[in-house]
């Protein structure tokens, strides 16, 4: 028998009231892939990412990690089970230092966070695992500074850092790279390719830049109107005249 | 006010001292000369109360103040760490004195009238902690709070109706175990010119306990449980994306809180051989808890230490000096008044809102970030 997705969603939809913001979307995962999913702003691409990570319920359909249903778990239970998600707009612990903010991610993933009669300065484990993930987004100059303090592309990478942190199997980006400015965004594009490289993760990218999308992805699905409407290698995918009106025409006019 | 914390944090981090004592406190000293200084005295004065003072009101203010610095301390686990807002906490202050009193009533004086109603009152309050905890699950903070607020109330209610067991508005009187009664006698001699009897082993058995148990939430808030409880006050939504479920540790964080509560009720009611609706039930006794926080400095816990010292000497002394005031100004118009011994609340009120537009971080807030700039500075 053929190992099951990643991750599936299966006839996925949610209204809220009268709108239908994701559409029966059925989409397969393949474990080891880098599946880009691109669309108008408004095409429910982030909302389909909150349906998945459980941050929303959903009005029907089901969510599938490694073929076991995971619809009726919150976002803790399916961070859990493997899912880890950056957030589209930056979401953090304001008060706390980048390290902290890394530590607490570290600590999730080793399961710590139910030790009440040890000093967390102790755990040298974890601080420097924390340390060993700032390194490679390039903050750990900035390690004793609050996000609130940080820059913007800072803040997007230290989002990146808490992911890589949570050591999911599957990776959800969402614009990792947006108001990034551009010396910035080549750092976030080589972790995300690392991740890849690795070979072992699933990851999910949504993303805006179709230089971004074209270089990183295996897959590429459109969302239109909270629809999939398109599904396919990315050369393919891009080249399609339903992905050229939906969506690049969109994009052309809304940068034009 | 939490970003104002936030480096101090970090300095921490940086160095981090090794030893007993930073062991005993968990590696969260207090970081500035000034409060420790203060914390010393404190602490010292505490320490040493039977033997530095003379007559049992000067003892009676001090056992009050571990007490409080107990129930402050487990308050501030709830608010300044866990950003919770519960006005519940007088409720198993409460249960503690009651199951104190209840037993000790009912079962006769000794220990193990003692052990059962401690026993009993943690058992009753972890219980309903949990289920106050478990109802945060679907509800926002503003109607937990009034939640809260409501079993509170029906609890207090209860407390006067149920007078057949409570005592209601009258409370109940007991008689201790023998080992804590005045005229116990553990020593011939007097040690260090004072006669030792069961009332001074009474105030060293709240002391110590008090002592332990504050160390206790220090070393649960400076955990790796204790920064995930940060991380829900900083952002609940992001702490739960990191595989953190917020409700889960909410309840814990409720649970342990209100279990030192009822420790500290329990040594209250021990104190004064009574428990009543006044004296751990009241409202008005939340409205203290909340001052004693906000004026030691939330999410700090020394500031329990510290507010609780400030506010129950003012509670006991403040009216001793405003009445020595008043009869100095007396001939003076308006002031005497003004002065007068019941208008201290009044004076408390000013002075609260003063340290609070003045320090909005606390009294501890206050001198860790003064004792950070002569640092850099």
């Amino acid at each position: 028998m053929l190992s099951p997705p990643a991750l599936e969603t299966r006839g996925l939809t949610i209204r809220f009231g009268g709108h239908v913001a994701v559409n029966d979307v059925s989409c397969r995962f393949m474990k080891g892939r880098l599946t880009a999913i691109v669309g108008p702003n408004g095409a429910g691409k982030t909302t389909y990412f909150n349906l998945i990570s459980g941050q929303l319920h959903a009005s029907a359909g089901k969510v599938l990690i490694e073929g076991s249903d995971v619809t009726g778990l919150g976002p803790a239970g399916r961070a859990k089970r493997g899912l880890g998600r950056a957030f589209q707009l930056t979401n953090l612990f304001p008060g706390l230092t980048a390290l902290e903010n890394v530590r607490l991610a570290v600590q999730s993933r080793a399961q710590a966070g139910w030790s009440l009669l040890s000093v967390w300065n102790d755990r040298r484990d974890l601080i420097a695992r924390a340390e060993t993930i700032l390194e490679q987004v390039r903050l750990s100059d900035k390690r004793y500074v609050t996000p609130s303090a940080l820059s913007h592309g800072d803040q997007r990478k230290l989002e990146v850092a808490l992911l890589i942190a949570m050591e999911p199997k599957i990776f959800m980006f969402d614009e990792p790279t947006a108001g990034m400015s551009v010396d910035e965004v080549p750092t976030v594009l080589e972790l995300i390719q690392d991740i890849k490289d690795r070979g072992n993760a699933t990851v999910l990218l949504v993303e805006h830049k179709m230089d971004v999308v074209r270089s990183l992805a295996d897959r590429i699905i459109v969302l239109h109107n909270g629809n999939l409407v398109a599904d396919g290698e990315p050369g393919a995918v891009i080249a399609s005249p339903v992905v050229q009106e939906a969506y690049l025409g969109l994009e052309a006019s809304s940068h034009g | 006010m939490t970003r104002s914390s936030a480096p101090a944090r970090s300095f921490t981090e940086t160095r981090i001292r090794r030893g007993p004592s930073s062991w005993l406190l968990s590696s969260d000293t207090p970081r500035s000369w000034a409060l420790s200084l203060i914390l010393i005295v404190i602490v010292t004065c505490l320490a040493a109360a039977p033997f530095l003072f003379s007559g049992s009101q000067p003892l009676s203010t001090a056992a009050k103040i571990c007490v409080f610095v107990l129930l402050v301390a487990s308050y501030d686990l709830l608010l300044g760490y866990t950003g919770i807002v519960s006005f519940a906490h007088t409720m198993f202050f409460g249960i503690g004195g009651y199951g104190i009193a209840i037993a000790l009533e009912r079962l006769g004086p000794s220990w193990e009238s003692v052990a059962v109603g401690l026993v009993a009152a943690l058992a009753l309050s972890a219980v309903l902690a949990a289920v106050i905890g478990l109802l945060s699950l679907r509800v926002r903070a503003i109607f937990f709070s009034m939640i809260t607020l409501a079993v509170a109330s029906a609890v207090a209610v209860l407390a006067s109706q149920l007078s057949a067991i409570t005592g209601g508005e009258d409370g109940l009187s007991f008689q201790l175990p023998a080992e804590l009664r005045p005229a116990f006698r553990p020593f011939a001699e007097p040690i260090l010119g004072l006669a030792i009897n069961g009332r001074i082993l009474a105030y060293y058995m709240i002391f110590i306990t008090a002592a332990v148990l504050f160390l206790v939430l220090l070393r649960v808030v400076n955990s790796p449980f204790g920064r995930v409880l940060q991380a829900i006050r900083e952002n609940e939504f992001r702490a739960e994306a990191l595989g953190y479920r917020v409700v889960a540790y909410r309840t814990a964080a409720s649970v342990i809180s209100a279990m030192a509560a009822t420790v500290a009720g329990a040594l209250l009611a021990l104190w004064l051989r009574y428990n009543g609706p006044d004296t751990t039930l009241s409202f008005s006794i939340m409205i203290d808890i909340l001052l004693m926080v906000v004026i030691g400095g939330m999410g700090t816990l020394y500031g329990a230490i510290i507010g609780a010292a400030l506010f129950v000497l003012a509670q006991s002394y403040l009216q001793v000096l405003m009445g020595a005031g008043s009869q100095t100004l007396s001939g003076i118009p308006i002031l005497p008044d003004l002065v007068h011994p019941d208008r201290w609340l009044l004076w408390l009120g000013l002075l609260f809102i003063v340290s609070v537009y003045a320090f909005p971080g606390g009294i501890v807030g206050h001198l860790r970030k003064r004792g950070r700039s002569h640092e850099l500075g």
